[in-house]
C-alpha cells in the first residue's frame, strides 16, 4: 500500500536546513571579501592581543597592537617553536573630581601563547614596541630556509 | 590603577566607521576606543591611536566639533607573506561635538605609546552672541 507523507519535503530536513544556511553563509563571506580586501570576518583565537603572523624568507613577524603599555610592563619569551607574550596593562587613576562621559579603553591582564608554523632561531628574537605596536622578529633555523635549487 | 586589577583583557576587533561614504581614499577607517573625562577646569580626552605617528595625527576643533583622525603607515615589508591575521590596519577617525565653550589657544595634545591625551581647557567666560531682533 502506498503511504502518503504530506509533510515531507527533502529540503526541510535538519541536516538541509543547515546545509542551506551554510550556502548562505559563504555567499556572503564572498561578498564581503570583496568588500575591503583583505578577509572581512578575520579567524581569532579570542585571546589579548590579536596578533598578525607574516613570514619572509629570513623570519617570522609578530605584530600586536598595545597601544599605553610600556616595554618594561611587557614579557616575551620564545621556547622552541612558542612565543608567550604576556604583561597587563594600566590605566592610571585620573582622580577623583573628574566625571567620566565615555570609558572605553580596557585595563588589566593579559597573557597569550603563539605557535610558529615552522622551526625557528629563538636566541635571536628582537622585540620592538614602537608607537603601541609591538612587533616580534623571529629568525628561521637554517634548515627551515627556502633552498635556491638551480636547474642544469 | 583602577578598579580593573586581576581582570583579564578581552580580544575585540576593531569597528569600522558606520558613513564609509565620507572617506575619499581608500582603506578601512576605525572608530579609536577613547574615554572621556571631565573636571572643573577641563576635558580630557584619551584615545588609542596604536601605529599612529604625531605627524600623520589631526586634530581639528571648529564649531564644537571634534575631529580626531589618524593615518599609519603599515610596518609590514613589501616581501612579508601573511599567516595569520586577526586585526586589520587602517586609518582612524571620530568626531565628537562638544557642549562646553573651549579655549582653543591652551589646547594641549600629546601622543605617546600609540595612545593620545588630548586636553580641552573649558573658557573662562563663554562670550554670548549677540542676537538683534529686526522690527519689521
Amino acid at each position: 500500500m502506498f503511504i502518503q507523507r504530506p509533510f515531507y519535503f527533502p529540503e526541510m530536513t535538519l541536516r538541509g536546513a543547515f546545509t542551506e544556511l551554510d550556502r548562505m553563509r559563504q555567499g556572503l563571506d564572498r561578498f564581503m571579501d570583496g568588500y575591503g580586501g583583505r578577509n572581512f570576518r578575520l579567524p581569532t583565537a579570542g585571546v589579548f592581543p590579536l596578533i598578525n603572523l607574516t613570514d619572509d624568507k629570513d623570519g617570522y613577524f609578530i605584530r600586536a597592537e598595545l597601544p599605553g603599555i610600556k616595554a618594561d610592563e611587557l614579557n616575551i619569551s620564545a621556547t622552541g617553536k612558542t612565543l608567550s607574550i604576556s604583561g597587563e596593562r594600566k590605566i592610571p587613576s585620573e582622580g577623583k573630581d573628574v566625571r567620566y562621559h565615555r570609558r572605553e579603553r580596557e585595563a588589566g591582564s593579559f597573557s597569550r601563547i603563539i605557535s610558529l608554523p615552522g622551526d625557528v632561531n629563538s636566541d635571536k628574537v628582537e622585540a620592538n614596541l614602537k608607537n603601541g605596536i609591538l612587533t616580534v622578529r623571529i629568525p628561521k633555523a637554517e634548515k627551515a630556509k627556502p633552498k635556491q635549487i638551480t636547474v642544469k | 590603577m583602577t578598579d580593573a586589577s586581576g581582570k583579564e583583557i578581552q580580544a575585540k576587533q576593531k569597528t569600522e566607521v558606520g558613513t564609509p561614504a565620507e572617506q575619499t581614499s581608500p582603506g578601512a577607517v576605525f572608530v579609536p576606543a577613547v574615554d572621556i573625562f571631565e573636571s572643573e577646569k577641563e576635558i580630557t580626552l584619551l584615545a588609542d591611536l596604536p601605529g599612529v605617528k604625531s605627524k600623520d595625527l589631526k586634530i581639528d576643533l571648529r564649531d564644537d566639533v571634534l575631529t580626531i583622525s589618524g593615518d599609519i603607515t603599515p610596518l609590514e615589508g613589501a616581501d612579508e607573506k601573511d599567516i595569520i591575521i586577526e586585526y586589520e590596519i587602517g586609518k582612524y577617525f571620530r568626531q565628537f561635538t562638544l557642549s562646553e565653550v573651549i579655549n582653543q589657544n591652551k589646547i594641549d595634545a600629546r601622543l605617546e605609546d600609540g595612545v593620545l591625551r588630548l586636553v580641552l581647557p573649558k573658557s573662562d567666560k563663554a562670550v554670548p552672541k549677540k542676537i538683534t531682533v529686526k522690527a519689521a
